[in-house]
């Protein structure tokens, strides 16, 4: 009979025997993205044409989640804070969470769930119908020319969403506060400049760029490593979802920890 | 006398295995292409004639032995030098692989756009020239290749695979799944277009299991068994070959 530490130790062996060569992989993997991000020909077009489908796919989501958490979250501090009179604060406690948490954070969970799904299902396409081998047959990288740009795009176009986010969750946070809550307009907005700065805005656009990087990798390297027909393609996309959530919440938590002792 | 042997034969395998891990493909493989002529590779499934192919372009390099094409050692080769070599082949996939994001037009001069300084016009020319060699209808040029039939995207393949003028012109079982007129056309398409580039010299590799076809356009047969090159003769010999396998394909294939 194998006593439960043994199974424990087992199992938690098994665990990493699993992950290691798969971090293997997508490590080498970001090394050679890297690699033929720096090389030549640069492509221009492939780089505008993703960010145009980012936005594209993300922005009106982007900006419907905005609108409503920032109303909410305007509702449910005002409820808790107009006990203690202190209802002047709701600007600047909305505005501090969704600009150093809920903006990074809800853009990523959108762009995993809308361009990451997508990545994996094209390239994974591409992938099962030989089209990537006909790419590497004429002597195009594949990593180049599909990857990079979608990668690069995403880096560039999550801090744009964030912010896009961070204005639109601010402007429902301010409505809500002083046109149906009641808040005087000049204290919110003199809350507001007293406890906001510019660094909470940059730690929201930082964190922005790092989660577009790595859904970005996700969803490209789980296209690439499709195998089978469609079912694998199937499989690819929810693993790029599924891991570019994951990655999101984990990484969050820290980067708020490095961020908050560099800015 | 080397040199001489280097022009006449444009692949070259010496003592050649590939194994992955326990499993061995290709077995102290020997045996070269003809420049300038149209040689099929045939076997059964899993004999090894798709890692012959990835050994030709580089993706896949001998566990033992080695490999000339044009001349060159693949296996000195660096990535990158690998990629530019890559140029001088062209290859059609057994399903096309045309881009599905790209218009038939625009997967013709794709090539054309990554790998030469021609202006628009002159690509736009070119394509035209290679549709019209190719036999594609104009009404197909803007289509999306999903909007054509199956062999349709073979004739744009094909096109996009000359778009280089390769010095190797590669098939992946071209006639899979098609049915007798289009495999005729397919055929045909494969023989014009080796007449047609003769002036490069063109060499033509194929990958097939179709007999008959093979008996049609191939100046060369290699049959491939378990890993090793059992019979490489002209067609004629091919068809008088003694190797009782041999016999038994042509047999039941025709």
């Amino acid at each position: 009979m194998i006593n439960p530490v043994s199974k424990l130790i087992s199992s938690i062996g098994a665990t990493v025997l699993h992950f290691t060569p798969a971090l293997g992989r997508i490590s080498i993997y970001m090394y050679h993205s890297f690699l033929w991000f720096i090389r030549p020909p640069f492509r221009r077009k492939l780089f505008v044409d993703e960010m145009v489908f980012m936005g594209n796919k993300s922005l009106f989501i982007v900006s419907l989640t905005a609108s409503f958490s920032g109303m909410v979250f305007a509702f449910q501090i005002y409820a808790g804070f107009t006990a203690f009179s202190v209802d002047s604060f709701v600007g600047p406690i909305v505005a501090i969470a969704v600009c150093k948490e809920l903006a990074p954070v809800f853009c990523g969970l959108v762009v995993a769930g809308r361009c990451g799904a997508a990545m994996a299902a094209q390239i994974g396409t591409m992938k099962v119908t030989e089209q990537v081998d006909a790419l590497e047959v004429m002597g195009v990288n594949s990593i180049q020319y599909l990857a990079v740009p979608k990668i690069f795009a995403t880096v560039v176009t999550m801090p744009m969403l964030a912010a896009i986010y961070m204005v639109i969750a601010n402007a429902g946070s301010y409505i809500v506060g002083t046109k149906v809550l009641g808040i005087d307009e000049v204290m919110y907005f003199a809350k507001l400049s007293d406890f906001m700065n510019f660094n909470m805005v940059l730690e929201g656009l930082i964190k922005a760029a790092v989660f577009g990087y790595l859904i970005a990798i996700v969803g490209t390297y789980q296209g690439f490593a499709v195998k089978g027909g469609a079912e694998g393609v199937g499989k690819g996309t929810n693993m790029a979802v599924v891991w570019g959530m994951i990655l999101v919440l984990v990484v969050d938590f820290f980067l708020t920890a490095l961020l908050s002792k560099l800015l | 006398m080397m040199e001489n042997m280097n022009q006449e034969y444009t692949i070259e395998f010496n003592d050649v295995t590939k194994s992955f891990g326990e499993h061995t493909v290709l077995d102290h493989l020997d045996f070269k292409i003809h420049e300038g002529k149209i040689t099929t590779l045939l076997g059964f499934s899993g004999a090894g004639k798709s890692t012959i192919l990835k050994h030709i372009l580089g993706i896949y390099h001998p566990t033992e032995g080695h490999i000339k094409v044009l001349g060159k050692e693949l296996i000195n080769m660096t990535d990158r030098e690998i990629r530019e070599f890559r140029t001088s082949f062209g290859m059609s996939f057994q399903y096309s692989a045309l881009f599905d994001s790209m218009t038939n037009f625009g997967n013709v001069a794709f090539p054309l756009k990554e790998f030469t300084k021609l202006s628009d016009k002159e690509i736009n020319e070119k394509v035209l020239d290679l549709m019209e060699q190719v036999g594609l209808e104009e009404h197909a040029h803007q289509k999306l290749p999903s909007e054509i039939s199956g062999g349709m995207r073979k004739r744009v393949g094909l096109a996009r695979a000359l778009a280089l003028e390769p010095k190797i012109m590669l098939y992946d079982e071209p006639t899979t799944g098609l049915d007798p007129i289009t495999t005729h056309m397919v055929d045909n398409l494969i023989k014009t277009t080796h007449k047609r580039n003769a002036h490069i010299p063109m060499t033509t590799v194929i990958i097939s299991h179709d007999i008959n076809a093979t008996l049609r356009i191939s100046d060369y047969v290699a049959f491939l068994e378990k890993g090793r090159v059992v019979e490489h003769s002209s067609v004629e010999d091919f068809k008088k070959s003694k190797n009782p396998v041999i016999q038994k394909f042509l047999e039941l294939s025709l």
